[in-house]
């Protein structure tokens, strides 16, 4: 039986920066887009930056696409990966993976914002296993140009462009970030704690 | 709120900071592992490792340097200096570096950016332009490569247009006439840059005191402030800095 923490193979950016920061947690994760070792995985980690439809093509011809939708292990995606995870992005005009309906949008600039969303910026989190201890305001490092509406899955906001977004999404065995927390010094690393050791939901 | 960031910049020389007046008479300023880990730990919001002798001496930047920081620290990381190809980008962000920062490059063949921008997504491309004010035209800034060394007759505003249409993420502004100079940044110039572009601008080149910094965010619009030495040699502690900025009414991530 594998117990192992597991990171998502797939074609969307390095993972490099997510396997250094579970080392600090005293976590050996493993790499792989084995169906096996996905579904027997003690967490599942989904990574990815990058553009969304070049994403889910990769996604969907390696049929990844119907095993992610089909764990029952708890699961983290960050950044696009949360993106994917959606219904929908604006980006290609892309068909995600569904695991939360709500609808992935470009940010337009209001008042003179920059484009990409890049840089430190505070999320409002409501009560989920994932921010126990984590403080209201707390910064966490964000970049990308799309954002996930928000939606009842919603389980932390962020504000930009005058548009309160989806920093986090949540549900059943799924979640998923928009910001970085194994780039987010110690509010971060607090997060992924919470998702590697914290109460499975 | 989307704060203002931050940014020591770390100047890389066989693996230990140095950092120059007017890019030269390089001085060292210690271990750019153990800096990294320090600046993470008081506040940095992000690091720039900046490999200056990787053009001039035509050496590749620092691989298992980037490899040893991406273990240690846990903010974002850019890396810099003699990257020549789309291979060398590779090959950093591979080793853990969260952004690369192309300059001389891009300048010899632009195409690069968007290559580069389709190829790792623009987040991770910062296009670095070394400025000096030029002395034929007024009001006009020229762009230099070469780790400030060689003049391209390239007006600043125009090229970081370009930068930025031909997919670069965010922009690292140096003025090498404030540069090393501590006499504050180059307002002007950052802010004009900051008004025509939609992407994030960094300002560098001049940081001597807290209100060069509260400055550049007020009057010249910058998204993020660079500096080396004024770190390097603790003449201004960065939780010092960010409470000051923060009390001044700037949006800043003080550490929990």
């Amino acid at each position: 039986m594998n117990k192992s923490v597991v990171i998502v193979k797939y074609n969307a950016g390095n993972v490099r920066s997510v396997i250094c920061a579970l080392s600090r947690l005293g976590v050996d994760a493993v790499v792989s887009d084995d169906p096996k070792i996905l579904k027997s995985a003690s967490r599942v980690i989904f990574p990815g930056v990058g553009e969304a439809s070049t994403a889910m093509k990769y996604l969907r011809e390696s049929h990844l696409d119907e095993i992610l939708v089909d764990l029952d292990n708890p699961f983290l995606g960050i950044c696009l990966g949360l993106q994917l995870m959606c219904s929908r992005s604006q980006e290609q005009d892309t068909p995600c993976l569904s695991i939360f309906p709500t609808e992935v949008n470009k940010f337009i600039p209001l008042n003179g914002e920059k484009i990409p969303h890049m840089g430190w910026n505070t999320i409002r989190c409501n009560q989920d296993y994932l921010f126990e201890g984590v403080a209201d305001d707390s910064y966490c490092y964000f970049v990308h140009s799309y954002y996930a509406a928000r939606a009842k899955e919603t389980i932390a906001s962020c504000f930009y462009c005058g548009i309160e977004f989806s920093a986090a999404l949540g549900s059943g065995n799924y979640r998923g970030v928009q910001f970085h927390p194994e780039k987010s010094g110690s509010v971060g690393h607090k997060i992924l704690e919470n998702f590697i050791k914290g109460e499975r939901l | 709120m989307l704060a203002k960031r931050i940014i020591p910049c770390l100047d890389v020389q066989n693996g230990r900071t140095v950092k120059g007046v007017n890019f030269v008479n390089l001085r060292d300023a210690g271990d750019a592992v153990e800096l990294a880990r320090i600046y993470a730990e008081n506040g940095a919001d992000e690091l720039t490792f900046l490999d200056i002798t990787a053009t001039i001496e035509e050496r590749g930047t620092f691989t298992s340097l980037v490899r040893s920081i991406s273990e240690v620290i846990d903010i974002p990381f850019t890396v810099g200096g003699g990257i020549r190809s789309v291979k060398d980008v590779g090959r950093l962000l591979e080793a853990g570096a969260d952004k690369i920062s192309i300059n001389s490059m891009a300048v010899k063949d632009p195409s690069i950016i968007s290559t580069l921008a389709l190829e790792f997504g623009s987040q991770c491309v910062v296009c670095a332009i070394d400025v000096r004010k030029s002395t034929t035209i007024e009001n006009s800034h020229e762009v230099y490569v070469s780790g400030g060394r060689v003049a391209t007759g390239i007006e600043a505003l125009s090229w970081a247009k370009e930068v930025e249409d031909r997919g670069a993420g965010e922009i690292l502004l140096t003025s090498m006439d404030s540069d090393g100079t501590k006499n504050g940044f180059a307002i002007d110039i950052t802010r004009s840059m900051s008004d025509l572009l939609s992407i994030p601008i960094i300002a560098s080149g001049g940081a001597g005191t807290k209100d060069h910094f509260l400055s550049v965010f007020e009057e010249g619009k910058a998204d993020a402030a660079l500096a080396a030495s004024i770190f390097h040699f603790s003449e201004i502690p960065i939780g010092e800095l960010k409470i000051f900025l923060q009390k001044h009414g700037i949006p800043i991530r003080l550490k929990h």
